[in-house]
């Protein structure tokens, strides 16, 4: 399908004035910059939660929380993580690389895009304000599991209506990037030729389509069991708390490949140009991905070995979960036989990516070993899920976002960020998000709970070690605001070219155009496709 | 698709934003009303009277552009592919209250009377209870209730939506064969048998409700029967009024063979609701 914009409005054709160009756009690169701006916002303030967690956690004892409070630190810490600042931070991305990488002047529903974003921005508001309501932010952990979470104080009915809201948001959003992609590509892009982000948050957009609903649909059943008499999650009344865990979590597994699918396809745009290779094995990472996408939907009960299911049940779900390791083992060998024999240099978007091959594999390791239901019942609700979690989400969805944003900045502003504080910037976040987690690893082995202030006194000092690594890693992303700052800016004040990196041209069409493109991107189709991703 | 077609990118859109606006002040009403404060009912009726005033500008807007030729074969794909994942995202939603209504029935029921590993916990907790169904658990929460039958006014109303599913198909041909007659009547009879439905719907609750002991807080045959008819009778009355306004734009001369967008989301929508209903006739009130 090819597209030309149509001409209707001539004489506004360029974006509103002054601040009400932001509320009022329909433009895909303005949504872009304010899902980035927006993520990089709610970055920093589930990143001051975590410090509140660390600082807690320096030592055993209370000091500075109280123990609801530090609840409730957990609980927002996860949701705005995940619903206001990776989550974002991928359509925004989307927003910003989709309709450039297959040849399209916008997204395909535009006046939706716009609500989506404001949706979310709402979503997150009503969240946020349960933090000053009597009775305190839900404080029952992310997943919101009954009867713990029905005895929230009165922001409960806040907390399921932005989770109502966030959801509606994703949605619209997901269905925006399948129109756009089936139907807005250039004659010449074919499906198989598409780039590997294209291809990830194709699938990425059926799965939130998928789940969202579910969770709404879980949520509401919290709400009518609260407020209006039902018994679905009370056993008096014939119905199971169980069943709640199954509904969160048939949502909750294929979530977290939300946050991980566009990860990797980021991962396979950068590493093959900066190896000045093609990608390795570019129909298989499509396959894997499918494969990952369709596995993460019968596999969820692996978050509840230790809630009593049947036999049957354990033993199927560990040797379901256990298959997801075979993609995904297909694409780690893929990106370092992409690297392997490369030419490569090591620019900051590559030293993330090569950081994220290396650490998530590490992350995919400890899942396998919490796959194996028997050995779960030690692992399950300790520091060692924290740390497998942690690893699969900083080390690779939140590094592969700050790979993406030195990747593509200069692309979106014009500008060269300043290298030598983005490998300084690399090098603090590498080495401390390490100190920072894994020692969890042996928290968890030696038995320290998750999701409490206080600990026995053996946990003292990997407890102090992690907390330092925290603080460190919290500084230092300071340097990333930075340089997102500075490069808007002007940066180095070197001109970049149109396609930045050597080559880069040859491997993806947002390199065709100028740095920064035009507010339209293509308005006609473009006839030749790069195909070095391939 | 040549490349000549072109693709409509509107500008500067102000209708989201008001309907955020909207939703979120009847989103945080509702709460406000549900933790017993006085503001919570003024915000809701607020909140709905922006968003309402949000649709309605948001759709004449569209259905003026439609009219006026601004949307190619290519815009009206993106449409297409819109309201059919808006209606798979349905799905999924139902799918959840399906999902609840099979696994109580199947697993958490049976388990609760004895079932499986499940002979000790009820020896120590509910040693009466035996499984069954429909039931309002061990604690018999809600007190003595009747089940709903199938046969009586849920079956007419079986009835009433499949021929309903047939008069939207017929209004459908009409369009296509240019004869805005057909059309016209084929969708008032559509919306005035969604209209038949949700009354006999409401009859039934208000049996259930005064004569039955039967309500949402009957234990989980109460949560899962209101649950799942409940929502599946806000669709049809959503549906009934998008079928509305179609009626209306139809009977303002609106409408093209070959461009009818918002005739084919609005039937789609109603084929939906009507499966749905399907399901809920064959796994609520006959099995
Ligand atoms: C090789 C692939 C993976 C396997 C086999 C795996 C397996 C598991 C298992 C068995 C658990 C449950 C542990 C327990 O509660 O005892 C778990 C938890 C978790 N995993 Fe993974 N995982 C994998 C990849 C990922 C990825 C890619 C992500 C995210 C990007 C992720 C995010 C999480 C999260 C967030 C939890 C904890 C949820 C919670 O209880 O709060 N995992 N994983
Ligand atoms: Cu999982």
């Amino acid at each position: 399908m090819s597209a030309v914009v149509a001409e209707h409005d001539h004489h506004d054709h360029g974006p509103a004035k002054g601040l009400l160009r932001w509320i009022i756009t329909t433009n895909h690169k303005d949504i872009g910059t304010l899902y980035l701006l927006f993520a990089l916002a709610m970055f920093f303030v589930g990143g001051a939660m975590a410090m509140v967690i660390r600082a807690e956690l320096f030592e055993p004892g209370l000091q500075f929380v109280d123990p609801a409070f530090f609840n409730s630190m957990t609980t927002m810490h996860a949701l705005v993580m995940v619903f206001g600042a990776v989550m974002p931070a991928f359509v925004g991305l989307a927003n910003w690389m989709i309709p450039m990488m297959i040849g399209a002047p916008d997204m395909a529903l535009p006046r939706m895009n716009n609500m989506s974003f404001w949706l979310l921005v709402a979503g997150v508001l009503l969240l946020a304000s349960t933090l000053l309501m009597e009775g305190g932010a839900p404080a029952s952990g992310w997943t919101l599991y009954p009867p713990l979470v029905l005895q929230t104080g009165k922001a409960l009915p806040f907390a399921i209506f932005s989770v109502h809201l966030l959801g509606i948001s994703s949605i619209m959003g997901a269905i925006n990037i399948i129109a756009t992609i089936f139907n807005m590509r250039a004659p010449a892009m074919t499906l198989m030729k598409m780039p590997m982000f294209v291809w990830t948050w194709l699938i990425t957009a059926f799965l939130l389509i998928a789940i969202m609903p579910v969770f709404a649909g879980a949520v509401t059943m919290l709400l009518t069991d609260k407020f209006f008499q039902t018994s679905f999650f009370d056993a008096a009344g014939g119905g199971d708390p169980v069943l709640y865990q199954h509904i969160f979590w048939f949502f909750g597994h294929p979530e977290v490949y939300v946050m991980i699918l566009p990860t990797f396809g980021v991962a396979s745009t950068i590493i093959p140009v900066f190896a000045r290779k093609p990608l390795f094995g570019y129909s298989s990472m499509v396959y894997a991905t499918a494969a990952i996408a369709f596995l993460s939907f019968i596999v969820w009960a692996h978050h509840m070995f230790t809630v009593g299911m049947p036999i049957a049940g354990e033993l199927y779900f560990m040797y379901a979960t256990m298959l997801i390791a075979i993609p995904t083992g297909v694409k780690v060998f893929n990106w370092t036989a992409t690297m392997w024999k490369g030419s490569m240099t090591f620019e900051t978007p590559m030293l993330f990516s090569i950081a994220f091959v290396v650490l998530f594999t590490m992350g995919g390791f400890t899942g396998l070993m919490m796959s194996i239901a028997p050995v779960d019942f030690q692992y399950h609700d300790t520091y060692f899920i924290v740390a497998h979690f942690h690893y699969t989400l900083v080390p690779a969805s939140v590094f592969i976002l700050m790979a993406a944003g030195y990747f593509w900045l200069p692309k979106w502003t014009g500008h060269m960020y300043n290298e030598r504080i983005g490998q300084l910037h690399f090098w603090l976040s590498a080495i401390s998000v390490n100190i920072l987690f894994f020692p969890q690893h042996f928290l968890g082995l030696a038995g320290m709970p998750r999701r409490i202030p206080d600990y026995a006194i053996q946990f003292a000092d990997w407890n102090m070690i992690s907390s330092i690594g925290g603080f460190i890693f919290g500084a230092s992303q300071l340097l990333f605001l930075y340089i997102v700052v500075d490069t808007i800016r002007g940066g180095t004040g070197e001109k970049v070219t149109d396609e930045v990196w050597e080559d880069a041209s040859k491997h993806s069409l947002e390199w065709t155009l100028s740095s920064p493109p035009p507010y339209h991107s293509f308005t006609t189709p473009p006839t030749s496709i790069p195909t070095e991703h391939i | 698709m040549s490349t000549s077609d072109t693709y409509y990118i509107p500008h500067k859109a102000t209708w989201p934003i008001i309907g955020t606006v909207g939703l979120v002040i009847m989103l945080a009403g509702f709460a406000n009303y549900l933790n017993g404060s006085s503001i919570g009912p003024t915000m809701m009726v607020l909140g709905l009277l922006v968003f309402i005033v949000m649709l309605t500008g948001w759709f004449t807007l569209q259905s003026g552009e439609s009219e006026s030729g601004m949307y190619s074969t290519q815009v009206g794909i993106s449409y297409r592919m819109g309201m059919m994942w808006f209606i798979f995202s349905e799905i999924m939603f139902f799918a959840v209250f399906f999902g609840t209504l099979w696994y109580t029935r199947n697993l958490s029921v049976p388990w609760l009377g004895g079932e499986g590993t499940g002979a000790a916990t009820k020896e120590l907790l509910w040693p009466a209870f035996e499984a069954a169904w429909p039931t309002n658990g061990p604690g018999k929460v809600g007190g003595e209730f009747e089940s709903m039958g199938a046969w009586g006014l849920p079956f007419l109303n079986t009835l009433i939506l499949l021929t309903s599913g047939v008069s939207c198909t017929w209004a459908h041909h009409g369009l296509l064969a240019k004869n805005r007659d057909q059309l016209i009547k084929g969708l008032a009879a559509t919306v005035g048998l969604g209209l038949l439905f949700v009354t006999f719907q409401a009859i039934e609750y208000h049996e259930a409700y005064t004569d039955m002991g039967l309500t949402l807080g009957s234990g989980i045959y109460g949560s899962t029967f209101f649950m799942l008819t409940g929502f599946h009778g806000f669709h049809v009355c959503v549906g009934a009024i998008i079928l509305g306004v179609v009626l209306f734009r139809s009977w303002k001369g609106h409408f093209q063979p070959e461009n009818h967008f918002a005739f084919e989301a609005a039937a789609w929508y109603w084929h939906f609701v009507d499966v749905v209903w399907l399901g809920l006739f064959v796994f609520v009130y006959v099995i």
